[in-house]
């Protein structure tokens, strides 16, 4: 497994040539294989939920329900929701660009449990079979909530079965998040230490956290519903005295931290390439590092915002409202410290970039619109309407989306050896922050007018911003499928990317690319910081000195 | 990491990792992480136990007095007596002790399958008096939350006898394992089924109190 430079490039053993038959990627323990496994079903399964929603822009660009039945887009809205949240926003970065980078990023050979981490992904494409078949084959009205008491008693749609799929595939996400804990933890290379670790590093440990501790939670919540359907075991049934508010506080004591998982990794991500490519040294890594483990902490005490109207205590509103306000803190610095990084920086745009500040523009409108919804008496106003959809939205979609686009460019060349073609990637990104921005901005005023989410019908005085809010979607649309094209073509056509084509710090750019079977022919030994850059004009390969070494 | 951990020796370490060491204590870990995953999975039980009994106070304490105290409390000393012995299994292929080891587990086994019949034996003296939902009978309390009770006591109970029959099927496998194979992967597999077997008794020491103590 040595390469030596007498060997062209095409010779090098590398993780993708060293076998080629199916079986070889079916039976793979190596992270960097798995990732790309995940990549590939992950892209399906974003299409398809990207299909669902192509149907229901369609669907609302008229007043009246032309092109779907009411039931029809119930189900439509279900299998978007379904899909986008559990079938791709919560492992798309940490299972893809998180089970290929992180190992390399701290100087290991692979992740601490290799054949659990095989093992998440059958789990999750048998997950995914199951689901798409029962969303496919009849469908589920209830959205992808599953509010008691009507998942429980009253819908006659295939509930069960969708449910037992988000169960299945929730041991996959622990699986992963168990399996990035315990890496982390236990495989960094000598002289890594926390504090030398790479910021996305962090922000994948703190998802995992939350993944490890919230995922079993609603877990046990849709184990009820389904008992109660299934057996008559009823548990959230008022007739028997039982709560429906109880499973809506099981369901979003994990949907809430849920979007941390979405989040968070966006944010690694985000910092990664502001960092590359303003040349510079990351702002404040401490006050990153640890605003990510705020989040994920904070994450868990603000479940209840999302029930302030469904009875709960005013008491309880109140400190859930304060806790949300509260989290907006951590988010906060992380935005100060990327501006900071930027500012003065050598900067250079590519591709990877324009994602990264998508990321950050997006990530504000939906933050502070997050605190409008905060607020007690606002949330009142805009509850159930299109000001919450489009709220989530930015931030579930247009950041963590434009975070792992990014992040996929950015990265792409390590994990190909190929360049992707720039004109096209830029244009793409322009595409999805346009097209985003465009869909769905003009939905804050439809919510705020009071247009509520769910239905296939509205008034017609919403009209001319739903028909905005389609055309943009059209754009977005386009957007997410251009790279489809362009980086499938690079993969044979793409110029060899070499080693470092960003000169960016970081272990994953010191071994070749595409990197060699088991990543490192020796195990490196840390001596600096993670963000030692330099302006891209600047030769010479002295280093620039780090806080540790000013301090001395 | 300086100090060997105990049964490091003869120990097939993984391609992933530096030393045996390195493997041993990232096992460990990952065994703990994963606990505390299911801690929050029962969390959901101890949740509605607790919400419920607030709600319901005499309905809860009606239907905890049809519980069998006797039963439970028994099958309480026998899982806490496995971990003893599943203990001593682990202090056992530390010092290298096949025989002691097996016997251990092997006792640890036969506990947890006594408990499973005393289980057993007490859903099906709840399935006579029509405590069981939904099996046919008329259910024979009246006061509101005494039906949810019982609901979350089978969901609950239920559930645990499930991991407990894996922690069963885990443990007789290591067993097999170590009389057959020999040494060379169960001390750590013997190390992490304990940890998951504690976490089985742990459970039932919360579940114990909120069905069988509540009223009494």
């Amino acid at each position: 497994m040595t390469a030596t430079a007498t060997n062209p490039a095409s010779q090098r053993p590398t993780y993708l040539n060293h076998a080629y038959t199916l079986w070889s990627w079916l039976s793979t323990t190596d992270h960097k294989r798995i990732g790309m496994l995940y990549l590939g079903t992950l892209t399906l399964m974003f299409f398809i939920g990207g299909l669902a929603a192509t149907l229901i822009r369609l669907e609302l660009m008229t007043p009246v329900g032309d092109v779907l039945s009411a039931d029809g887009y119930n189900k439509v809205f279900t299998i978007h929701g379904v899909i986008m949240v559990w079938f791709f926003l919560v492992p798309s970065i940490p299972n893809t660009l998180g089970n290929f980078i992180l190992p390399l990023m701290i100087g290991a050979r692979d992740l601490a449990f290799p054949r659990l981490n095989l093992a998440s992904w059958y789990i999750f494409v048998a997950a995914s079979i199951m689901a798409l078949y029962f969303l496919l084959a009849g469908g589920v009205d209830t959205g992808w909530t599953f509010y008691t008491p009507y998942s429980s008693m009253f819908s006659n749609s295939n509930v069960t079965g969708v449910i037992a799929a988000v169960f299945i595939v929730g041991f996959s996400s622990i699986a992963t998040g168990v399996n990035f804990i315990v890496t982390i933890h236990k495989m960094r290379a000598p002289g890594m230490t926390w504090f030398r670790m790479p910021i996305l590093c962090w922000s994948l440990y703190a998802t995992s956290l939350v993944i490890v501790l919230a995922t079993p939670v609603l877990a046990i919540s849709l184990l009820l519903v389904a008992l109660e359907r299934v057996a008559g075991v009823g548990i959230f049934d008022p007739a028997l005295g039982g709560d429906p508010l109880l499973f809506q506080h099981l369901f979003w004591f994990y949907s809430h931290p849920a979007v941390y998982i979405m989040i968070l990794p966006g944010m690694g991500v985000t910092t990664e390439i502001i960092a590359c490519f303003a040349r510079r040294r990351i702002f404040g890594y401490r006050f990153i590092a640890f605003s990510s483990m705020a989040i994920a902490l904070i994450g868990f005490g603000v479940w209840g915002h999302h029930m302030f109207v469904a009875g709960q205590s005013a008491v309880a509103a109140i400190v859930f409202s304060l806790m949300s306000f509260l989290i907006a803190v951590p988010s906060a610095i992380k935005v100060y410290t990327w501006t900071a990084t930027l500012y003065k920086g050598d900067i250079r745009m590519a591709a990877p970039l324009v994602y990264a500040l998508s990321f950050i523009v997006l990530f504000v409108i939906g933050g502070i619109t997050g605190l409008i919804l905060a607020s007690l008496a606002l949330d009142v106003h805009v509850t159930d309407t299109y000001f919450v959809i489009s709220h989530f939205h930015f931030i579930m979609v247009g950041a963590s989306v434009s975070a792992y686009m990014g992040g996929l460019h950015f990265w792409w060349p390590k994990m190909t050896g190929r360049m992707y073609a720039e004109r096209p990637a830029l244009l793409a990104a322009l595409f999805i922050g346009i097209g985003f921005v465009l869909t769905f901005l003009p939905q804050f005023w439809a919510g705020y007018l009071g247009m509520p989410r769910r239905y296939h019908e509205y008034p017609d005085e919403f009209q001319v911003l739903n028909v905005m809010s389609s055309a943009g979607a059209g754009i977005l649309g386009l957007g997410y499928a251009m790279p489809l094209f362009y980086l499938t073509w690079s993969l044979r056509h793409g110029e060899p990317a070499g080693d470092n084509p960003w000169q960016a710090t970081g272990l994953e750019w010191s071994v070749p690319s595409p990197p060699p079977k088991h990543n490192f022919v020796e195990i490196p030994v840390v001596e600096h910081e993670a963000y030692s850059y330099r302006p891209f004009g600047a030769q010479g390969s002295e280093r620039v000195e780090s806080d540790e070494e000013i301090q001395r | 990491m300086t100090r060997p951990l105990p049964g490091a020796e003869g120990v097939a370490v993984q391609e992933q990792y530096e030393s045996a060491d390195q493997q041993m204590s990232a096992n460990r870990l990952g065994m703990w992480v994963f606990l505390a995953s299911e801690v929050m999975l029962f969390g959901g039980f101890f949740l509605g136990f607790l919400v419920y009994r607030v709600m319901h106070p005499q309905g809860f304490e009606e239907a905890a007095s049809h519980t069998d105290l006797l039963i439970g409390t028994v099958n309480t000393v026998v899982l806490l007596t496995s971990s003893l012995t599943v203990a001593l299994a682990v202090t056992a292929v530390r010092h290298g002790r096949r025989g002691m080891g097996i016997g251990c587990l092997a006792a640890t086994v036969g506990l947890g399958a006594a408990f499973l019949a005393l289980k057993g034996y007490e859903y099906w003296k709840e399935y006579g008096e029509g405590l069981m939902p939904h099996a046919g009978k008329p259910f024979p309390l009246h006061e509101e939350g005494t039906m949810l009770f019982f609901n979350l006591y089978f969901a609950a109970t239920g559930l645990h006898a499930a991991h407990l029959t894996l922690g069963i099927v885990m443990m007789s496998t290591i067993a097999v394992l170590w009389a057959v194979r020999g040494t060379a992967r169960v001390p750590e597999l013997v190390e992490s089924g304990a940890l998951y077997w504690h976490l089985i008794d742990v459970i039932w020491i919360w579940l114990y109190p909120l069905i069988y103590l509540a009223g009494r």
